[in-house]
């Protein structure tokens, strides 16, 4: 089992939401978040005052899914965050030892 | 100085000047004619003179009372909410609500005062640089006392004009907390504003609007007798159609004492400190626009053709400026932005302001465009220079537009440039002789007097206060943010 952790554009959201589903991924956390990376931010002139905004608004996805399914979530991800231009963000993958659910106590594939 | 005093605009005069033997006004003050320049501030006139007083009641027109009855009303809509909404726009979301006490306090307070002895002290008879007591609590003011015009026999009632310049009063105070905003403490901006208004507002609009009126002007003693009776810069004939030294120089050096005295907010230049609202900033600057026409056409004090024109060259002057500021930004700084704009809607009311019943159309759009540019560099290049932390640009805006403004009234009021000239009330005429250059003399006189009273009564009530009570709020008050340190409540959920 993984957790994917993806930061990407946020009015990419949507469709990186419908194809997680479709490849089958059951549910995914999403946090506004800031960031920067190899896309420059941009200034802002007030009056005399130029201010360099360095951290651009970026959207976090973290995903756990089973091994078996974790190719095609990041393949999926890839494709529906893509514009090509520089900014697009990133996904990162990393092992998960152990989910619950909390409501009824499972554990494991099953409580994803 | 007689002969300046002559000159005097004609401002109001353009449109009823009425020769006639006119009424004559009941007070003191009320005499006779003389210039019309200084729009504002015809004194008030109180007591009565040989002649049976003049009563509102038979002599105050309809249309002119009901016109500085709206006026006045304009006029407070610039402070709240246009103002503080230009204002708290500028701040950071911490401290917006604290923009909006300081001006609905001071506000308030000046409000009180101008009735117990601001006005008294404004705009009666005194010497040259303060009125007397005739008024102090509005004494013997009642609904058939009358106040004079810049026509012969024309009158208003007293009532309407003390309440119209106590507008003036206000809004002149709140401009100048722009400067240390977001810093300074509650209780120090009470005390400064009253310390001020006392010693700075009061004597230099006495010294600039009081005369007593146009109506006992017959020949060129009466004249002179009138003038001598006359604020100290009326005297010497200064043009300042609705307030460009009295408010806006006046203000804006306050302003920039402070912004010294107080010192820079804590991470100035090195944390950003951007504008948390440039919606709000828009708004009060188009409710600032919508108000200056009472406060410029108002001034007029009569529901005439010299208000029409001041009307005009409010709506044109701030265009004008809009589009100075906007295109000058544009070509310098590579975009045009809503801040812009709105500062330049400002700025060219500012610069306006004294020349707004004196020159033409074509001159307010030259006073605006040039204001337009140069408060732009008013709030880059000079505050740079000047390298203080005035906040909200009190000083660029309101300090390099009052200044221009004053100065090319001198220029722009010429009859040859578009504009009314001066009018000399002996002759009931526009004086014939305008030279620009002598007024622009006496234009600077204006501005360097203003300048240096106001510095001084500013630098020294600072410093009483800061050694007295302190200027400024604890750092982590500051940091924390001045609405709820300094007033328990926050504007925005965080």
């Amino acid at each position: 089992m993984k957790l994917i952790t993806a930061i990407i554009k946020p009015f990419k959201l949507d469709e990186v939401r419908e194809a997680l589903s479709e490849v089958g991924v059951s549910g995914i956390t999403v946090t506004e978040v800031k960031g920067f990376g190899r896309q420059k931010g941009h200034t802002e002139l007030y009056r005399g005052a130029e201010y360099v905004v360095d951290f651009l608004p970026k959207v976090k996805i973290e995903a756990a899914v089973e091994d078996g399914i974790l190719e095609r979530a990041i393949e999926a991800i890839e494709k529906s965050a893509r514009t090509g231009k520089i900014g697009d963000g990133k996904i990162f993958v990393s092992p998960v030892e152990h989910v619950i659910r909390i409501r009824t106590g499972e554990t494991g594939a099953s409580a994803l | 100085m007689l002969t300046w005093m002559k000159r005097l605009v004609a401002g109001g005069a353009m449109a009823l000047a009425i020769g006639a033997t006119g009424v004559i006004v009941t007070s003191p003050a009320h005499a006779d004619e003389v210039k019309k320049p200084a729009v504002t501030a015809p004194a008030a006139t109180p007591a009565a003179a040989e002649p049976a007083p003049v009563l509102c009641s038979e002599k105050c027109n309809k249309g002119d009372t009901a016109w500085m009855l709206v006026s006045t009303a304009l006029v407070l809509l610039m402070t709240l909410p246009g103002l503080a909404l230009f204002y708290g726009g500028l701040t950071r979301s911490k401290n917006i609500l604290s923009i909006c006490m300081q001006c609905f306090m001071v506000f308030s307070v000046i409000t009180v005062l101008w009735a117990i002895y601001g006005y008294s002290f404004a705009f009666t008879e005194g010497g040259a640089f303060i009125g007397g007591l005739d008024r102090l609590f509005l004494a013997g003011m009642n609904p058939d006392s009358v106040a004079a015009t810049f026509s012969k026999g024309v009158v208003i009632p007293e009532y309407v004009f003390m309440a119209f310049q106590a507008v003036f009063a206000t809004i002149t105070c709140c401009l100048i907390i722009g400067s240390f905003a977001e810093r300074a403490k509650f209780s120090a901006i009470l005390v400064f504003m009253i310390i001020w208004f006392t010693f700075s507002y009061l004597p230099i609009a006495h010294m600039v609007w009081f005369w007593p009126g146009p109506d006992d002007i017959k020949d060129a003693a009466s004249l002179e007798a009138i003038t001598a009776r006359a604020g100290w810069l009326w005297q010497k004939g200064v043009l300042d159609f609705a307030g460009g030294t009295v408010v806006h120089i006046n203000a804006a050096i306050a302003g920039l004492v402070g912004s010294f005295v107080i010192g820079k907010r804590i991470g100035y230049g090195k944390e950003a400190m951007k504008p948390h609202n440039l919606v709000y900033v828009m708004t009060g600057a188009a409710l600032l626009w919508f108000g200056w026409f009472g406060f410029n056409a108002g001034s007029a004090l009569e529901a005439n053709g010299s208000a029409a024109l001041a009307f005009v060259n409010t709506y044109l002057a701030t265009a004008a400026a809009v589009l100075g500021w906007s295109v000058a930004e544009w070509v310098l700084k590579g975009k045009p932005s809503m801040l812009g704009a709105a500062s330049g809607c400002v700025a060219g009311l500012v610069a306006i302001t004294p020349a707004a019943g004196f020159v033409g159309p074509m001159g307010s759009i030259a006073i605006g465009v040039f204001a337009g540019v140069i408060c732009l560099w008013g709030v880059t290049g000079l505050k740079k220079i000047l390298g203080s932390d005035d906040s909200l640009d009190v000083f660029g805006v309101h300090g390099v537009g009052g200044i221009s403004g004053a100065l090319l009234t001198g220029v722009f009021a010429d009859p040859a440039l578009g504009g009314t000239g001066v009018w000399d009330y002996v002759a009931n005429a526009v004086a014939p002789d305008y030279s620009i250059a002598s007024q622009l003399w006496i234009q600077a006189q204006g501005v360097i007097t203003t300048v240096i009273w106001s510095g001084v009564v500013s630098f020294i009530a600072f410093k009483l206060i800061d050694i007295v009570i302190g200027l400024r709020v604890k750092e982590e008050e500051e940091r924390e943010g001045l609405d709820i340190s300094s007033h328990g409540e926050s504007a925005y959920e965080s």
